[in-house]
């Protein structure tokens, strides 16, 4: 179910598709408002000043030839008086604008950022509270995905694109305004130029996005082959299969270089071809403005200073202009992750209406009462819904099962009829082929699925009452998959009980027969794990499973097929240790393998979600049943 | 590092230089624009000549037209040189890693070269672009400009001189300071998600120890770190616009001044004081773009070095120089042979290893975990060369033999294996290319194969998913073993192959290949001791060393590891996943 995860994927998967953009953008700025309401107006304020100060320092220029240089030139001694004055105004305004400039960019970190954070909390959170079927029914690439792509594509629109649609818009805006007030004929040049860049864009960017398409669709492909190809690289080797694979790869290359030049082409292209579109804007501006400066007067007439500061209002026009439509693509991007951000927030969270909680206890007079202090001794409180009553009832770790029926899914049952009686401190085996739903049963025990029909009671208690969490915790449980976590082995085995002191992580480790390995080990019991347990064996990391059970010290355990891809003699080691943990608890033991559950009080055989037989070992020999037949390899 | 990758431009060469060709012409031409506006103002405008107005207007048209081109060619072939380089370094990288011996393979993990084949070389590409693209432009446009701002006045141009001198050093003293934080932000960034993943994949251990708020807390604390890291990196970032907006903002008043100056002493034009301030932006843009540059190259440096340590790494073994093509027979003789994987390493993986087996032998090897028998086999078709003494093929050193042929006639059933995507047939085809389908179904009846096949709907044309994810393990393995026999080896090594089959199933295999490939030498690692009991002799591996040999009712009695394996087994050695039929 794990796929491929982390930095590969991120440039993988076909364009996507937004739903409900509107939708989606207004629940993302609200997620912004909700903390930063404040920060965004000033930021907003603080681009209004930033355009008006530039907008400013383009008039002023306008000003510079046409009232102050050309008056001078006339004048036999010229007074620079107000050109003084003119120029500390305008470096006010360049002060102000650059100060607001600064702010509201220090403001966005802050912004961006915090709500980056808050976001990647809220989807961790969220995400830690979802039932076990989300991750058992949605391939973990994706889950991954979401942190890795959709975050990050949001941090760049929330952090790039929004403060500069909104200072483009304005920037538009106010120059728009400036050029009509210069001239009416030249901003209509403009207009029309920039018509035509937009033409320009939608085109060539339509092409551009049909090829970044195809260059996903073959990206997809090729990373496929690689991934296959380096996964049985040593297969490949054995069979002299260089030569093909070779062949294979460098075809699935060819089609992605061009799918691939052609994306990247296009989408290059759009920025020269814009920016020299602005360019002969300019230029027709120009020769129209000289031809109008030179020979019209009147209203259409123009003087030759505003006609300067009309030309870099048409340059600083068709800047913002081309940057917006190149904000468009990232846009989309960003709110297609959103969109699957939110759709993994609105996944419903594992639901827990139980009340019976389990608490440290202590018996005063005969009679069981709760206490604060961690005596060794547990209780479940059960307070009785109608009346208020509260009950201590002891744990120790007795299970019924009475005629439970389950499915993953409501069209297919996976467990038929199941009766199990389980009493404090034995050690109940299931055995079966793979898909007979042994792990189903675990699974339903720690309600990581809920049952349909029947009843599961945990020291004569319903589990549905039980808290969750309350109910996990009276549960170890030792997987096959060992999952230890990057960190040291100390703190590796503490995760069974958190306020577990070091000598008691030692003990936990001695039972399981680690202690001896962690300390031959250079670095003792801080060695630190890599990544998922690469630097030590199979059967360690099964022993420091084993010790993280019992460091938990649970007064029951499911034990899953703990052992199963271990040799038969590590096996034996790791057999003494699960023995020695297994002393004095109630025990559900999963095995495929027989050896391990020979000393079971009883064995139950599972066969397509039906228990065909229980029992002892003893009386299932006796049986001369399917247990018998595979024990002793003979037919019945 | 630089040497190694400019070789993969070859192919792209042509489009490399041009790339950079055509952006200094669109830079040239776009910067003539604002001077020949410059006499448009002076000589046209103010003096009232149409003519000259129109004259040097259609001029300026054409440089924006020949920069429109320009700019376009620029990004043809910058793309395809770029595409093209990619190509080449996704291609040399393969081909490389194919060549790779099992010892380089071991070096990188999958992943890790899937990262370099993949995101490494996207980084790359991009880069590569910009480089072809903006390295040459934004430089070519800062001189220009600042050559045009010096042609019209020396004395104004030197306001510009100075602010490209500030900018410089802060922009470079900015760069550098953020370029430190933004590597340790990736690092942490890389951490993180690192974590979610160690989360995703451990979910159920973090719900039955109900430890939901304590990897909250953690990823809390991690979140923080990285958002305040961030901050800082970020800080240091925003502060550039504002000092490049105050620097040009503190040029166009300066040149304001000084150029009202001159035009009041008639040192200078209003044609050309306009001009002066037009290429103020493009100065301290480009000046801009140069920095981002080099924040870009930064960047992919670390996947230019990764992706030049691939393409570096040399195979460690290499076909000798005169090869032998001829495998005579299936023995195989291991003499004083020692054997690990690094030289580092301080004890063994093999130690002192003597063993002769006859061509056509049946041999069982037994040990538990950890006690190399892999290893020792992996050396016969030289997957790995023995640190010490000689491995024999056929009465000859397998150093001496040609590659292929030697890997064609010693045929591996790897413990590890792997089905590709593609149908059945396609995968028993890598065993030889040119079997017939009879051919197929042969092999995969002795292995046992065909039976379950045929009970497949679409019989040997049955797509096999990647990894073959939807046969089962006993049935993978058996395939697998078909795929190996195609090859009619003369030796034939199974490494723990039948794990997942069943004993009744593996007994039957066992029994087909003594009848119908009698000649062929057949080595049987396994746990299972019933795999390998009625082999002629059983090799009992220890710590890298033989601990015993002898057929399977000697070891009985002499060995005591052998003995306790056994009685391990016999007794509950039932499994319910390995009963008749998968």
């Amino acid at each position: 179910m794990a796929g491929p995860m982390g930095h590969g994927r991120r440039n993988m998967g076909p364009r996507p598709k937004v739903k409900n953009p509107g939708q989606t953008f207004k629940r993302l700025l609200g997620l912004i408002l909700k903390n930063y309401k404040f920060h965004l107006i000033t930021v907003f304020v603080c681009i209004i000043i930033s355009v008006f100060s530039s907008v400013q320092g383009t008039l002023f220029i306008r000003n510079l030839i046409d009232d102050y240089i050309v008056p001078m030139l006339s004048q036999p001694a010229p007074d620079f008086t107000p050109l003084i004055f003119a120029i500390l105004r305008v470096a006010a305004f360049y002060l102000v604008g650059a100060a607001a400039t600064y702010a509201y960019s220090k403001i966005m970190i802050y912004v961006t950022q915090g709500t980056m954070r808050d976001l990647r909390c809220d989807i961790f959170r969220h995400m830690e509270s979802l039932p076990i079927k989300y991750f058992d029914t949605h391939p973990h690439g994706d889950i991954m995905s979401v942190y890795t792509n959709d975050v990050d594509t949001l941090r760049q629109m929330v952090s790039q694109s929004m403060p500069q649609i909104f200072s483009s818009a304005i920037t538009i805006v106010s120059v728009l305004v400036s050029m009509f007030i210069i001239s009416v004929p030249l901003t209509l040049i403009t207009l029309g130029m920039v018509f035509a860049m937009m033409v320009v864009t939608k085109t060539i960017g339509g092409k551009s996005s049909k090829y970044f398409l195809a260059q996903q669709v073959d990206l997809g492909k090729e990373n496929g082959y690689i991934e296959e190809m380096m996964q049985g690289q040593k297969v490949v080797k054995v069979f002299n299969h260089e030569k093909k694979s070779i062949e294979e790869f460098n075809e699935l290359n060819e089609t992605l270089f061009h799918s691939s030049y052609n994306a990247n082409m296009f989408a290059s292209m759009l920025m020269p071809i814009n920016g020299q579109m602005g360019n002969v804007s300019y230029v027709l501006c120009a020769i129209a403005g000289g031809v109008l400066a030179t020979s019209v007067s009147g209203f259409f007439g123009i003087s030759l200073g505003s006609l300067v500061s009309f030309l870099s209002f048409n340059k600083s026009f068709s800047q913002p202009i081309t940057q917006v439509s190149q904000q468009f693509n990232s846009i989309i991007m960003a709110l297609a992750g959103a969109e699957r951000i939110f759709t993994l927030l609105d996944e419903p969270s594992e639901e827990d209406n139980g009340y019976v909680t389990l608490v440290n206890a202590k018996t005063v007079d005969g009679k069981l009462t709760e206490t604060d202090e961690r005596t060794g001794l547990w209780a479940w409180k059960h307070t009785h819904q109608a009346t208020g009553e509260v009950d201590y009832i002891p744990l120790r770790g007795a299970l019924v099962m009475d005629d439970v029926d389950f499915g993953y899914t409501d069209e297919k049952m996976v467990l038929h009829n199941v009766d199990i009686d389980a009493k404090p401190g034995q050690k109940i085996a299931f055995v079966g082929s793979t898909g007979a739903g042994k792990t189903t049963i675990t699974n339903l025990i720690n309600r990581f699925y809920d049952i349909q029909d029947g009843k599961i009671r945990y020291d004569g208690i319903n589990i549905n009452k039980i808290r969750k969490s309350d109910l996990r915790r009276s549960l170890g449980i030792v997987l096959q998959e060992t999952n230890l976590f990057s960190d040291t082995i100390m703190e590796n085995i503490r995760y069974g009980r958190l306020d577990a002191t070091d000598e008691e992580v030692i003990a936990a480790a001695k039972l399981a027969n680690a202690d001896s390995f962690i300390r031959q080990l250079p670095d003792g019991y801080n060695t630190v794990i890599k990544a998922d347990g690469g630097n030590l064996s199979q059967g360690q990391r099964q022993m420091l499973a084993i010790a993280r059970a019992a460091v938990a010290d649970p007064p029951a355990l499911i034990l899953d097929e703990a052992t199963s891809s271990i040799d038969t003699r590590t096996e034996r080691m790791v057999q003494e240790s699960m023995d020695k943990l297994m002393k004095g608890r109630t025990t559900f033991v999963i095995a495929h393998r027989l050896s391990t559950v020979r000393n079971s009080d009883c064995i139950i055989v599972l066969e397509q979600g039906r228990i065909i037989e229980r029992g002892t070992h003893e009386q299932l020999l006796e049986q001369k049943g399917k247990y018998y037949s595979l024990y002793t390899g003979k037919a019945s | 590092m630089i040497k190694t990758l400019g070789r993969r431009i070859k192919g792209y060469v042509r489009e490399s230089v041009l790339t950079p060709v055509f952006m200094i012409l669109e830079v040239v031409t776009e910067t003539i624009i604002p001077m020949l506006m410059a006499t448009m103002i002076d000589d046209g405008i103010n003096k009232g000549d149409m003519n000259h107005i129109i004259i040097t207007g259609l001029w300026m048209l054409l440089c924006a037209l020949i920069a429109l081109f320009a700019g376009a060619m620029g990004a043809v072939y910058g793309s395809k040189a770029s595409a093209g380089f990619a190509k080449n370094l996704r291609q040399g990288m393969f081909e490389n890693i194919q060549s790779f011996s099992f010892a380089n393979i071991d070096k990188y993990s999958t992943a890790g070269l899937v990262t370099r084949m993949t995101t490494d070389v996207t980084n790359v590409q991009n880069s590569y672009m910009m480089i072809l693209r903006i390295c040459f432009r934004a430089p070519v446009n800062l001189i220009a400009a600042m050559t045009m701002t010096f042609l019209i006045n020396a004395r104004l141009a030197s306001i510009y001189l100075i602010a490209v001198v500030f900018l410089s050093i802060v922009l470079a003293f900015i760069i550098i300071r953020a370029n430190k934080y933004f590597t340790e932000v990736f690092k942490r960034y890389d951490d993180l998600n690192a974590s979610v993943q160690e989360n995703v994949s451990s979910i159920r251990v973090v719900k039955a120890f109900v430890r939901e708020e304590h990897e909250n807390k953690k990823f809390s604390r991690a979140a923080n770190n990285l958002y305040n890291l961030f901050i800082k990196a970020e800080k240091l970032i925003v502060s550039v616009t504002p000092l490049m907006t105050l620097t040009v903002y503190g040029s166009v008043i300066a040149i304001s001044w000084f150029g009202a100056l001159m035009i009041v002493n008639s040192e200078l034009t209003t044609g050309e004081l306009t001009t002066m301030l037009t290429y103020c932006m493009q100065i301290l843009m480009s000046l801009m773009m140069v920095g981002f540059i080099f924040v870009m190259l930064t960047m992919s440096m670390a996947s230019a070095q990764r992706i030049a340590g691939v393409l570096n790494e040399k195979s460690t073994l290499t076909n000798p120089e005169n090869p032998d093509y001829d495998v005579p027979d299936g023995s195989i003789d291991f003499e004083n042979v020692s054997f690990s994987y690094s030289e580092k390493s301080e004890r063994p993986v093999l130690n002192n290893i003597n063993l002769h087996i006859k061509s056509g032998e049946t041999i069982g090897i037994a040990g538990g975990t950890g006690s190399s028998k892999t290893s020792l086999v992996n050396l016969i078709g030289r997957l790995y060369d023995a640190s010490e003494g000689t491995v024999r093929v056929g009465g000859k050193d397998v150093r001496s033999y040609d590659l292929e042929t030697l890997r064609d006639k010693v045929s591996v059933v790897l413990q590890k294996n792997v089905l590709f995507s593609g149908t059945i047939l396609d995968n028993l085809r890598w065993g030889n290319e040119n079997a017939t389908e009879e051919e197929c179904i042969e092999a995969c009846k002795l292995a046992c194969a065909d039976e379950f096949i045929q009970t497949f709907p679409d019989g040997y044309n049955t797509r096999i998913e990647q990894g073959g994810t939807n046969v089962s393990g006993g049935q993978k393995q058996r395939l697998c073993i078909a795929r190996a026999l195609l090859k009619k080896p003369k030796i034939l090594i199974l490494d723990d192959s039948t794990s997942a089959v069943d004993t009744a199933t593996d007994a039957r295999i066992r029994r087909a290949f003594a009848e119908e490939i009698p000649d062929t030498t057949k080595i049987i690692i396994s746990q299972r001791i019933s795999s390998v009991e009625n082999a002629d002799r059983i090799v009992v591996m220890e710590n890298g060393a033989i601990n015993a040999v002898g057929t399977h009712d000697e070891l009985l009695k002499t060995c005591p590891i052998y003995r306790e394996t056994y009685v391990a087994q016999t007794e509950g050695s039932g499994d319910f996943d390995k009963k008749g039929g998968n």
